[in-house]
């Protein structure tokens, strides 16, 4: 392997990562809460992909058809009827409900599936590549995904950009109070805000299992990475997201190319370093509140 | 008829009581004028009957029907609306999306964009910038025009003049005239007493969270208005 292929497969697992970042930052943005169940919630798509392709034989990209509306609903649910009880009472909360709620999906996860393993079979485009040049190769399941990456960045810049739910996505992430002066009803938004990232999140998580293999307990990292590559990338910036992905993707495989331990640290490297010189990220909002 | 009326009106800031059975009244179509210095409690009206800050059911009667803490949201369907102090334009927006997030709610009526360009040609020629682009003034004119998209029954508009030069004030007061003459209830809070005075039919001072004043301007000489403003 050159070191081009190392950097390309670094960009595209970085869709992945991207994939994950994305929903993180939705809700942290509109909602100015961190969600640590985050990581958590993509396994649990990833097991009811596993139950759906085992029950009606669909392959997991069909399967996804009835993984998203689940986790639309799932989303909806957990907001109206947890995270809006906790509206007003400072960020601590949010944070500990939410934590909570990671440990309680892990252990449901474990008590239903055991601790096995497990991984979702599309039937072969997980190990098809595209030869490009004489050298170089990369999977097709790896372009897939940082297509779906792409393609759901832009579907949600033209949702936020230019539609009205968007507009109030803005106007309540810039102030709340005075978006509720317009007649905006914040807890309505932030279940729609969640739906849409537990959306994303279905995606990401049974992507990730097309990928590797998981387990109850994979959740937790995956959240590490979707926090690396949203503060690399800069809060609020979705093609920040994207960057952020890639510089992480980049920064784990050129480490585990230099030696095979020390993938995930060089990702963590990267990450302080960014923190340390541009705390802000790479493509922070030129345009600050207050 | 009256449109608004607030009886016995406490409000909490936590602990700190900023209102003091305060009952203020605005019939259909009237322009009240709220005055009075910092601190006197002028914005904790408007914001506990724009829904904002928690209050007494009974407290605030609009229309006939008791709204006192209902959510915004619910007293803005029923056009109550706020022009909230400091302007607090979204930056993240452009002029027009400030403006078309006015009419978040769609209630119908005869504001539409092209009426709030109308009345400000400047907003128009400026609708892409970011709205936290524009002057202090103009931004209070996106204010007030994003204020109007919501079709208001019930117009609130706070501290109107904070921070303008004198020159744009008797700009903003022109077209408030304009606007109360179509014929919705208005209420507005200054600090400067002298515009207000020739705008409104009616007038509170406010002190200490309680109203100290209440009449119509012609009845009321300098000196009353002072007395009550400083409490002297």
């Amino acid at each position: 392997m050159g070191w081009v292929d190392t950097v390309l497969q670094g960009v595209l697992l970085g869709g992945l990562y991207a994939l994950f970042a994305t929903g993180l930052s939705l809700i942290f943005v509109v909602m100015r809460i961190v969600n640590v169940a985050h990581g958590d919630l993509s396994i649990l798509a990833a097991f009811l992909a596993v139950v759906i392709v085992e029950q009606l034989g669909l392959n997991p990209f069909l399967a996804l058809a009835l993984v998203v509306p689940l986790m639309v609903a799932l989303g909806f649910l957990l907001q109206t009827l947890v995270l809006n009880r906790l509206l007003g009472r400072g960020v601590l909360p949010p944070i500990l409900v939410t934590f909570g709620l990671s440990i309680v999906i892990q252990n449901a996860l474990l008590e239903i599936f055991s601790a096995d393993s497990r991984r979702l079979n599309p039937g072969g485009i997980e190990t098809a590549s595209v030869a490009l040049g004489s050298e170089l190769a990369v999977g097709w399941f790896s372009l897939i995904t940082l297509a779906v990456a792409v393609l759901i960045l832009v579907g949600l810049q033209l949702l936020i950009g230019r539609t009205g739910a968007g507009r109030a996505f803005r106007a309540t992430s810039d102030d709340q109070e005075t978006a509720e002066l317009m007649g905006i009803d914040n807890r309505r938004l932030y279940a729609l805000a969640m739906a849409l990232s537990l959306a994303v999140v279905a995606v990401a998580g049974v992507f990730l299992g097309i990928r590797t293999t998981f387990t109850f307990s994979s959740g937790p990292d995956r959240l590490l990475f979707a926090f690396e590559a949203v503060i690399i990338g800069g809060l609020g910036s979705l093609w920040g997201t994207l960057v952020g992905g890639a510089v992480l993707g980049v920064a784990q495989t050129v480490g585990a190319k230099l030696s095979p331990g020390w993938g995930i640290l060089s990702g963590h490297l990267v990450f302080l370093g960014v923190l340390l010189l541009r705390p802000q990220g790479l493509f922070s909002r030129a345009r600050r509140v207050g | 008829m009256t449109l608004l009326s607030i009886r016995g009106l406490s409000a909490f800031y936590g602990t700190f009581q900023a209102l003091f059975d305060v009952s203020l009244e605005a019939a259909e179509g009237e322009t009240v004028a709220v005055i009075g210095a910092n601190g006197a409690g002028k914005s904790t009206v408007l914001r506990a009957i724009a829904g904002v800050l928690p209050v007494q059911a009974d407290a605030v009667h609009f229309a006939g029907r008791a709204v006192g803490g209902s959510p915004a949201h619910e007293l803005v369907d029923l056009g109550i609306v706020m022009v909230p102090e400091g302007r607090k334009i979204f930056p993240s927006l452009s002029v027009e999306e400030n403006l078309r997030i006015g009419a978040y709610r769609g209630r119908t009526g005869h504001w539409t964009l092209e009426r709030i360009y109308e009345l400000f040609p400047v907003l128009a020629e400026r609708k892409r910038q970011p709205g936290t682009n524009l002057s202090g003034g103009e931004q209070q004119m996106l204010a007030i025009g994003r204020g109007l998209m919501a079709n208001p029954r019930l117009l609130l508009v706070d501290e109107i003049s904070l921070g303008l030069a004198p020159v744009v004030v008797k700009n903003l007061y022109r077209v408030l005239r304009t606007i109360t003459g179509e014929g919705i209830t208005t209420v507005v809070v200054d600090q400067d007493v002298s515009q207000i005075m020739e705008l409104a039919q009616r007038v509170y001072c406010f002190r200490k969270g309680s109203v100290s004043l209440e009449g119509r301007p012609a009845d009321l000489t300098r000196a009353r208005i002072a007395a009550a403003y400083f409490g002297v």
